[in-house]
């Protein structure tokens, strides 16, 4: 019913499928975000950047409306996720899927059953079809043949790439990776990055790449954000970023020790650290 | 998706469960004895002296238990105890002259009503009342007339007179 | 000094008052939850039928230990007869309830809060949210109404353990030669309906107190190994205290 609403919605912007606008979030005495905006195009890569602790990963569950931002407004689709009501987000979140850093995929569940979860949840499908659907998901990311697996019995990559099936399993419009390349050997970094860029391609799936991976992510991006500090700092097509005039940027990019981002934790000098027990 | 082992054994549990409430229920308490829900009307009587007698007690007849003593008070012109208490119906036949007494169950035990059948031919209904009547004894009583019948004169027989006293009390509420 | 014991103080209170608002919403997830029958027999499972075992052997033992003690007791009255009395009226009104509820606490309790302060840890919860299911009725609820079913199930049974079929009949009338028809009709004799509602009562209010303490510690475990040992220790610890406060509060106001 609220599904026929919002898709009848007159998207202001119908190439931008997220708009987050002025965002204000802080975790305790810390602010991670001061006043960003951010647009996820349409059937589009967008990859977010940054330094470990800048938030990242908070983004992706903020647009996904498990937390709930201090100020500011988060559009999926021309509907603000936080004013929704239980109900409503869950209608929306059916439209997403969020791939967690580890998988998350559930421990008592097998692999047939985790990529089958969805379907049973929200679908009424024979049994017949759900098994249909689980193994044409699986053969999509090459697990086919893992379907009675346990979570337990599964290398990070396999994991991840099973819960990517199971995150496409509803055929969400936008799929969030977070941290999708982190801790993988090259093989499976390569395999997770094709899959991603073939998932967009071939149907049309809004992604979301969160990383620090520069040069994995800047390959197969479309557009490209770099946060650091609360602020974006750079945005635009890969090789904009790469020719940005920040000094910050740069020294991300290139991954310099020292710069704009300090080496050194804030401190008095050393010296004078130093002098205090004397 | 659910293994059938997995319900077959969930199902087990609950039928042990479901069976140790039912074996608690009927060999554990007793459930087919007066109390719940079957029948009763109502008798009084009043005695000097109930005692330790509770509400809740039994009533029993020859050593059956067919009622449950349902209500203490006092009279407020005689100052005696009122105890009311229900009778099951099936035991509807009582003489109306029977007597109620107030027994102990064993030398430490609980405090019961014993109902001694007269002989007449009228029976006992809801509303009756039982006239005669015998108190509780009181240990500290029998005591002390014990001790009394000691001091006043030490003479054998008035001492064995006690004793057999004490003796037979005793013996009568077994 | 004072601003501590306030700060401990205050972070009591709000935990007290967080685990409300918990409860509330478990509760309100627990009739959606009921419609899901499967994942409520799977808790029983893992709840109840992997519990049983030990409820079953601390029933026996207890009960033994119980008629032992009792007739070497009651044999110097003589009363010997009324030991079934003393092993039915103690395991059914206190022990039965009480200690079921403890090594439910540490068996089962400890368990719940584990996993599911690993589910927490490994993001399993916040994966179903995303795919927009809640975990406070795929994960939490059925796993509160498996313990508010187990618990009664499992007093029962203890009760059974211990007063007839291996505890103080064994003892009483197989190794010490008390009567077997006055054991059992001196039980009959003097426990009654009433008593059995009691222990039905505290072993309800035991299940639904253990359940809550144990999903809500898991529920809020940080998510560190730290968190989750944490959670463990203290929904054992927690339990076990609120068991014994409850069980005087109950018994005092049931007995009046």
């Amino acid at each position: 019913m609220s599904e026929a609403r919002t898709t009848s919605a007159p998207a202001a912007d119908s190439a931008t499928l997220v708009r987050v606008r002025g965002l204000h979030f802080s975790r305790g005495a810390r602010k991670i975000y001061d006043g960003i905006d951010v647009d996820i195009p349409r059937g589009k890569i967008t990859a977010i950047m940054g330094p470990s602790g800048t938030g990242k990963t908070t983004l992706l569950r903020i647009i996904g409306g498990q937390w709930r931002p201090a100020d500011g407004a988060i559009e999926f689709d021309g509907i603000n996720v936080h004013q929704q009501s239980l109900d409503g987000l869950y209608t929306l979140r059916k439209r997403m899927s969020l791939l967690f850093q580890n998988g998350a995929l559930l421990t008592d569940l097998s692999v047939f059953e985790n990529v089958a979860f969805p379907l049973r949840e929200h679908t009424k499908l024979p049994e017949a079809a759900i098994r249909d659907i689980v193994l044409m998901k699986l053969e999509a990311v090459g697990l086919r043949g893992a379907r009675d697996l346990y979570p337990e019995e599964l290398s990070g990559g396999m994991s991840r790439r099973v819960a990517l099936a199971r995150a496409i399993a509803l055929d969400p419009e936008m799929v969030m990776y977070d941290e999708p390349f982190t801790g993988q050997d090259p093989i499976s970094m390569g395999v997770l990055m094709r899959l991603i860029q073939s998932l967009n391609r071939s149907l049309g799936i809004t992604s979301v790449i969160v990383s620090h991976d520069v040069d994995e992510v800047l390959s197969i991006a479309d557009h490209a954000y770099v946060i650091a500090g609360g602020q974006v700092l750079a945005r635009g097509a890969p090789d904009e970023i790469r020719a940005s005039p920040s000094e910050y940027v740069q020294q991300f990019l290139k991954g310099r020790p020292d710069g704009p981002v300090a080496f050194h934790y804030r401190a008095k000098s050393l010296a004078d650290d130093l002098m205090e027990r004397a | 998706m659910q293994s059938r082992a997995l319900e077959i054994l969930v199902g087990f549990f609950v039928c042990l469960g479901v069976a140790a409430v039912f074996v608690l229920t009927f060999r554990v308490a007793s459930l087919d004895s007066v109390g719940g829900g079957d029948k009763t009307y109502r008798v009084s009587a009043e005695f000097q002296n109930i005692g330790g007698l509770k509400a809740g007690a039994k009533v029993s007849l020859a050593g059956v238990a067919i009622g449950r003593v349902r209500d203490i008070s006092i009279d407020p012109s005689s100052f005696q105890a009122k105890v009311t208490m229900d009778i099951s119906d099936q035991y509807s036949k009582i003489p109306e002259d029977s007597s109620a007494k107030i027994l102990t169950a064993g030398l430490l035990g609980e405090q019961y009503i014993g109902i001694e059948p007269g002989g007449m031919d009228d029976y006992l209904k809801n509303g009756s009342e039982i006239t005669l009547t015998q108190s509780a004894l009181v240990l500290e009583n029998l005591i002390g007339q014990f001790l009394a019948s000691q001091n006043g004169s030490s003479k054998d027989d008035k001492l064995a007179d006690a004793i057999g006293k004490l003796a037979d009390s005793l013996q009568s509420k077994k | 000094m004072r601003g501590g014991v306030l700060t401990v103080l205050s972070n009591f209170l709000s935990g007290l008052g967080q685990a409300q608002f918990f409860l509330l919403s478990v509760l309100r997830a627990v009739l959606p939850s009921l419609l899901r029958p499967a994942l409520i027999v799977r808790q029983l499972y893992m709840i109840g039928v992997l519990s049983l075992i030990i409820i079953v052997i601390s029933g026996m033992f207890i009960g033994m230990v119980l008629s032992l003690q009792g007739y070497h007791t009651l044999v110097q009255f003589g009363a010997a007869s009324s030991l079934g009395v003393l092993v039915a009226l103690s395991i059914i009104r206190e022990l039965g309830p009480v200690v079921t509820a403890l090594l439910f606490a540490g068996r089962a309790g400890s368990a719940l809060a584990a996993e599911i302060g690993l589910m927490r840890a490994t993001d399993q919860l916040s994966a179903m949210e995303m795919m927009a299911v809640n975990p406070m009725r795929y994960v939490i609820a059925p796993r509160f109404i498996a313990g508010v079913i187990a618990m009664p199930l499992l007093t029962a049974i203890f009760c059974v353990m211990a007063i007839g079929v291996a505890g103080g009949h064994a003892i009483g009338v197989g190794l010490l030669h008390v009567d077997a028809g006055s054991y059992w009709t001196q039980i009959r004799a003097n426990v009654d309906l009433h008593d059995l509602l009691q222990a039905l009562i505290k072993s309800l209010v035991f299940g639904a107190v253990v359940s809550w303490i144990a999903v809500y510690q898991g529920y809020t475990a940080p998510p560190t190994s730290e968190g989750v040992s944490r959670a463990t220790t203290s929904t054992v610890v927690v339990s076990s205290l609120s068991i014994l406060a409850l069980d005087f509060i109950l018994t005092a106001f049931m007995f009046r």
